[in-house]
């Protein structure tokens, strides 16, 4: 989740020196996208009953809009820009975000940890840490969770805001206000089934208003045999051959690559702890899951969604490594500003092939995609935060007894109120932008030992809530000592960038620190959740562990009715399959 | 507990009958400049016009079952 939220701040923070020119059929775009998105919460809004289709859809959604809506929720900005600025940075190594960070956690989640969570009835993932282990574990979770969600959602307003005012010159203040004023609209009126469906429209928007941009981008560049051609020129110039058209082949030594780590760090740190962390625990996209009809639907929900993922990089990576290939082959056939350490600036990757690549009318599509993913990252973020807020704590320390129409009328309330923090947040960050990273650090310390206590709870039964509770603080604290201990090349030691105690070893990127931090503090809360669980006696009955653990659940039989492709197993087999041949495919 | 495919339908109809009624009428100087000469307003119109009559088509088809 560091990774990810880290690229937003440095999309807003460096949004300069590319301006679009928008024309009247640009606005018109623009007001009819918005008009249906409003429309959508308006129609919802005599469709909500109960707490349970405000907050959880109902339980109701077909497979296909939750998986959609998963893949959605996560195609905010950081995607968006941050991935096309990283394709420019690292090349095709990028899309080891995908095949090796996305693919396998999403499969692991769909097969075998959506039976708890779905099964389970709870309605949130703090609410089943509560049911597995205890309050004070759900309680810890929620908290930090619901902070998290809201920050994240004012990171995201503030991005918007900055990058608009930069390349349109809209007042920062006007798209603050609008843009929260929309998503509250539509939250507010039609819950998360508005968000979902909105996430729908905007994974299709994104899908046709970036295709365009790729297909032209190729044909410019002289089809793939030119990209790849510019790139390993590109990369010469950068004294690591062949690094920037090769995913796998320069790992194995983290000077050989721009990405600065090797494959163990990749994979293990990568692949397994901030993968599974996020994916598998992360309430945000596991909320669409749960959203789903029956427990087929919600275990399908990811891994229908990890068919687009896996072809992601096309349509969000393609574009940075088209940039940095045109600005290869002429430095005047893109408008790719320079940063202030006299490198491109990569975050203006989108902006600059959007302003070289598209007319009026095709623009106003490209920038109502970029708006709506940012949007997508807020109101995803809220869904969320309201939830968690209305079920884990207001409800649990306020109001046990509360009525289900006192639990929507909550709920809408803290849509309120979440979006007004998120305001605040987006406002603290353009004066206090060093608090603003110092907080993204501190939650990654707290997310990155979170699967741990996920796994063990799900599959140990002996785990108990002071193991899961400890774990997670010993976790949080071996991240941090970690941070204290290490620096990445070229950077000074401080309590942002690390070395904080004394620089015991030196990363060749902070990419490499971030993986390894994670590494630690996975391991600090494995080891010692277990250590503490098998010292305390266990909190929970077999009993009461029934449908929560795996070796206490009977296993799911599908139903002969459903053909062999809608299986989970085969599904997530085929996907594995998949992906292991997009890998071999871009070594 | 709305078919989202009703109002995706109508979104993409409506953008791309725009994005052709204005690459009917733009200067085609514009597509020089910008899209390697071609004339990708209506191009993608007709795609996302396309693509929302599919969706339509697919909501008719449900309702009459």
């Amino acid at each position: 989740m560091i990774t990810f939220l880290a690229s937003t701040t440095a999309v807003a923070s460096s949004a300069s020196g590319v301006t679009l020119q928008l024309a009247t059929v640009d606005y018109l775009i623009l007001a009819t996208y918005f008009a249906f998105v409003l429309g959508i919460g308006w129609v919802l809004r005599t469709q909500l009953k109960t707490s349970s289709d405000f907050f959880e859809s109902g339980r109701s959604l077909p497979a296909w809009i939750c998986a959609l809506g998963f893949i959605g929720a996560n195609l905010g900005a950081q995607e968006v820009m941050g991935m096309a600025a990283s394709g420019a940075k690292y090349g095709i190594a990028t899309s080891h975000f995908y095949w090796v960070g996305a693919i396998p956690a999403m499969v692991f989640v769909g097969v075998f940890m959506m039976p708890f969570y779905y099964g389970s009835k709870a309605r949130s993932v703090p609410e089943y840490l509560k049911l597995r282990f205890d309050e004070k574990t759900r309680t810890f979770n929620a908290l930090s969770f619901a902070i998290m969600t809201v920050f994240s959602s004012g990171i995201s307003m503030f991005a918007l805001a900055k990058l608009l005012n930069a390349i349109l010159g809209w007042n920062f203040d006007a798209c603050i206000f609008i843009s929260s004023a929309i998503v509250l609209v539509y939250i507010y009126t039609g819950g998360l089934t508005s968000a979902i469906y909105n996430e729908v429209l905007q994974f299709f928007l994104i899908v046709l208003g970036f295709l365009p941009l790729v297909i032209l981008g190729l044909q410019d560049i002289g089809g793939w045999e030119g990209l790849m051609r510019q790139l390993g020129a590109y990369a010469e110039t950068k004294g690591m051959p062949g690094a920037w058209s090769h995913s796998w082949r320069h790992l194995g030594d983290a000077q050989a690559n721009p990405i600065g780590i090797e494959w163990f760090g990749l994979v293990a740190g990568l692949g397994f702890v901030l993968s599974f962390g996020y994916w598998c625990t992360d309430f945000l996209v596991i909320q669409r899951a749960m959203a789903a009809r029956d427990m087929n639907a919600a275990r399908r929900t990811p891994l229908i969604a990890a068919v687009p993922k896996m072809l992601f990089p096309a349509l969000v990576i393609l574009p940075g490594m088209l940039a940095i290939a045109l600005y290869h082959r002429a430095p005047q056939d893109i408008a790719l500003p320079m940063g202030a350490d006299g490198h491109p600036d990569y975050n203006m990757v989108v902006p600059a092939m959007l302003a070289k690549y598209f007319p009026n009318g095709l623009l106003g599509v490209g920038l109502t995609a970029l708006m709506a993913s940012f949007m997508s990252g807020m109101a995803g973020n809220v869904t969320a935060f309201n939830t968690v807020w209305t079920y884990d704590l207001y409800q649990r320390w306020f109001k046990p007894e509360a009525s289900d129409a006192h639990l929507i009328r909550v709920g809408r309330i803290t849509t309120v109120v979440g979006l007004l923090i998120s305001a605040a947040c987006a406002y603290a960050a353009t004066r206090f932008n060093n608090i603003m990273d110092m907080l993204q650090l501190v939650f990654g310390f707290v997310n990155a030992p979170l699967f741990a206590i996920f796994l063990l709870g799900m599959f140990w039964r002996r785990a108990t809530g002071h193991g899961a509770f400890f774990g997670l603080l010993t976790g949080t604290a071996s991240a941090g000592l970690m941070h204290g201990l290490t620096l990445p090349t070229g950077e000074t030691a401080g309590l942002l960038k690390g070395g904080w105690i004394t620089v015991h070893h030196t990363f060749a990127s902070s990419m490499a620190q971030n993986f390894w931090m994670a590494i630690f503090a996975f391991t600090g809360c494995f080891v010692s959740t277990i250590v503490i669980s098998l010292a305390t006696a266990p909190t929970r009955s077999d009993e009461e562990l029934r449908g929560l653990v795996y070796s206490l659940t009977e296993r799911i039989r599908d139903d002969d009715s459903v053909p062999w492709y809608a299986r989970p197993a085969m599904l997530g087999g085929v996907v594995l399959i998949l992906t292991a041949g997009l890998n071999v495919l871009f070594w | 507990m709305l078919d989202i495919r009703l109002p995706m339908g109508l979104l993409f109809l409506v953008l791309g009958v725009i994005l052709i009624v204005f690459g009917l009428q733009a200067d085609p100087a514009i597509y020089v400049r910008h899209s390697l000469g071609q004339n990708v307003n209506l191009l993608w119109g007709v795609i996302f016009a396309l693509f929302g009559a599919v969706m339509l088509w697919l909501v008719r088809r449900a309702r009459k079952r």
